[in-house]
């Protein structure tokens, strides 16, 4: 294996690095472009159920207490300022800094979305080599029948479905939550916590499995054409044995390419999966802050998103390096 | 109207390639079925009325029987014209959003392959931007905006659907612009707009309406996604989204008629429209490999 030398690293690095920066700027500036015209007030929003009990007067101080009596652009400087700092503000709902709520939630959401980014990884590349090998028969079609229904499937209906039949009829599985209602932090063990992760969990990975099942097929029927497999099977190659050693390497870069691209749709997912099951995660609060009107906290979560996504695209990127010769050769030249 | 418009794109495109004949008979009697059962559910939400979506408090809670086949909810709605009217709000909203969606992403594609290296620059960060957050995010950043509502479903949809068609657009269009019956056309001093309208347009249209056909289904899906979140209509507007997030209060008093037939009725729906954009897309783009 060709050693990457060190200048070039360098320069891929400090590449990603600006062109991260370039785009939370962007994502950032037009985020608040689009908050402040917002017909939303966000004073009624901090304000809420107290609305008779706020006169004018004390609204006026609240606007002067967070800085809304500016005009827009002299608020984002302030805000954008106070981002490079690392103060991305406090959230009107849950009434701390943005960055700890973000920063807790998260791993509730990580939690979940590695489990069903691993599940449907595993499912998924397994399915697609499956039918890929038995082209066109029984198997074949179930699992891309399997795989179109699921991708017209609401992800939030078939989170409702689980809900029902695992939840509600069955008595498996807790209904919702991340942990028992009313226990304390301490009291909770590892068992609980995967309960309550194991409906929400199957339901985002039973979304993801359709994209990479389709996908690594199509690329294993590609290879399964090439001519290196003719020879191979003109060998006496055959069956798993073959699949094995020409195919599952082919057919394992674009699966994973995939699924480190497909951190936006796990995100997506997660949303809704977090909603119908009441899980505690950056999805839920991406939606209570949207519903609420809560500025500071949704403008954190479309930031962080945003560098989730770029994360999942970085290690699609920095992957496809590490394994295929011929982008390593033409992308880092010595 | 559908059907009718899908046929006559067959025939145009379909001169040239016999062997797809099967597919594109596939294609037109998928289209038909599903004109005819989009018509019906259009008669039939017009004809429900108000009537069977009136409160009847005696009649709450029913499961699934002959009177309610899909049971009623807890005023005592009829669940299959509850269900038939989100539906059809939903495809209205669908149409509305994936028509917009069809249009940033030609006038996008077309202006990045054919105004030059900025316009291109430009047009491809815009859509980076756009790939740059996760769609819900997107939608719930735009429906926030917009204040809830119709028009705030519409632009955040049509706004995160368009980038992908656009860069097809544009790779179509950057193919054609160098062939030669428009370097012709160009030599012969027609303007910018003939050229467009009389060789680009034509040329894409296959490409633009298998990608409103397969924009559509996401469309809705999305739709029905943020209106279950909470973001999208008032609840007098009972989109499929909106029926659905009412009945998760009750699933644990196990009314399961409220979730499933909904759910199941827009599933159909996607899956019909998907499957006829595949078809129309493996009838109009033979370059695609495997079936």
């Amino acid at each position: 294996m060709e050693k990457l030398s060190f200048s070039a690293l360098l320069r891929f690095v400090l590449l990603k690095l600006a062109r991260l920066g370039l785009l939370l700027a962007a994502v950032s500036a037009a985020a608040f472009a689009l908050v402040s015209y917002s017909p939303i007030d966000p004073v009624q929003a901090y304000i809420g159920a107290d609305v008779m009990r706020v006169g004018a007067e004390q609204r006026a101080a609240i606007a002067a207490y967070w800085g809304l009596d500016e005009p827009p652009l002299a608020r984002f400087f302030r805000w954008a300022s106070a981002l490079a700092g690392g103060d991305m503000g406090t959230s009107l709902i849950y009434r701390q800094p943005v960055a700890d709520v973000i920063g807790e939630r998260f791993w509730g959401s990580l939690l979940l979305m590695a489990a069903a980014w691993l599940l449907s990884g595993v499912i998924g590349f397994t399915a697609g080599i499956v039918a890929a090998m038995n082209r066109g028969r029984l198997v074949d079609r179930i699992v891309r029948w399997y795989c179109c229904t699921l991708a017209s499937t609401p992800s939030f209906w078939l989170a409702m479905l689980f809900l029902m039949v695992f939840g509600v009829w069955l008595g498996w599985f807790p209904v919702g939550l991340a942990v028992p209602a009313g226990a304390l932090a301490a009291e909770v063990d590892w068992l609980d916590r995967l309960r309550h992760l194991a409906l929400p969990a199957l339901t985002l990975s039973a979304v993801g499995i359709a994209p990479v099942a389709l996908h690594t097929r199509e690329k294993l029927l590609d290879v399964l054409d090439s001519d290196y497999i003719l020879f191979a099977r003109s060998r006496g190659e055959s069956g798993i044995r073959l699949v094995r050693r020409h195919g599952l390497k082919a057919a394992l870069l674009p699966a994973l390419t995939l699924q480190f691209a497909g951190f936006s749709e796990l995100f997506g997912g997660a949303v809704l999966a977090e909603q119908v099951f009441s899980y505690p995660g950056l999805g839920r609060a991406a939606v209570e802050a949207g519903v609420r009107g809560d500025v500071p906290l949704l403008m954190g979560i479309v930031l962080f998103s945003a560098l989730f996504v770029f994360t999942g695209n970085l290690l699609a990127d920095i992957m496809t390096r590490l394994i295929d010769p011929r982008v390593r050769e033409r992308g880092m030249p010595k | 109207m559908k059907a009718e418009t899908v046929a006559v794109g067959g025939l145009g495109i379909g001169m040239a390639a016999g062997r797809y004949s099967q597919g594109r008979r596939r294609m037109v009697v998928g289209a038909i079925m599903l004109a005819a059962a989009l018509g019906a559910l259009g008669l039939a939400s017009l004809a429900i009325g108000d009537e069977a979506l009136r409160t009847n408090l005696p009649a709450r809670h029913l499961p699934p029987s002959w009177q309610h086949p899909f049971g009623t909810d807890w005023l005592g709605r009829d669940m299959l014209a509850r269900t038939l009217e989100g539906l059809w709000l939903s495809l209205r909203i669908g149409l509305a959003a994936s028509l917009a969606g069809t249009a940033i992403a030609a006038a996008a594609g077309l202006s990045a392959a054919l105004y030059g290296r900025t316009a291109d620059r430009i047009i491809g960060w815009l859509a980076d931007l756009f790939l740059s957050l996760p769609h819900l995010v997107t939608l719930i950043l735009i429906a926030f905006v917009c204040g809830g509502g119709l028009q705030g479903i519409m632009i955040g949809v049509a706004l995160t659907h368009w980038p992908s068609l656009a860069r097809l657009i544009r790779a179509e269009a950057l193919q054609l612009r160098s062939a030669d019956f428009v370097h012709a056309s160009r030599r012969l001093g027609r303007s910018r707009w003939w050229i467009l309208s009389r060789h680009l347009l034509p040329h894409l249209l296959p490409q633009l309406m298998t990608g409103f056909l397969l924009m559509f289904p996401h469309a809705i899906l999305h739709e029905a996604a943020i209106t279950f979140i909470g973001l999208g209509l008032p609840p007098d507007q009972p989109a499929i989204g909106i029926i659905l997030s009412e009945s998760m209060r009750y699933l644990n008093a196990g009314m399961w008629w409220l979730a499933l037939f909904p759910g199941l009725a827009l599933l159909l729906l996607v899956r019909s429209f998907d499957r006829l954009g595949e078809a129309a897309r493996a009838v109009w783009s033979p370059r695609r490999s495997h079936h």
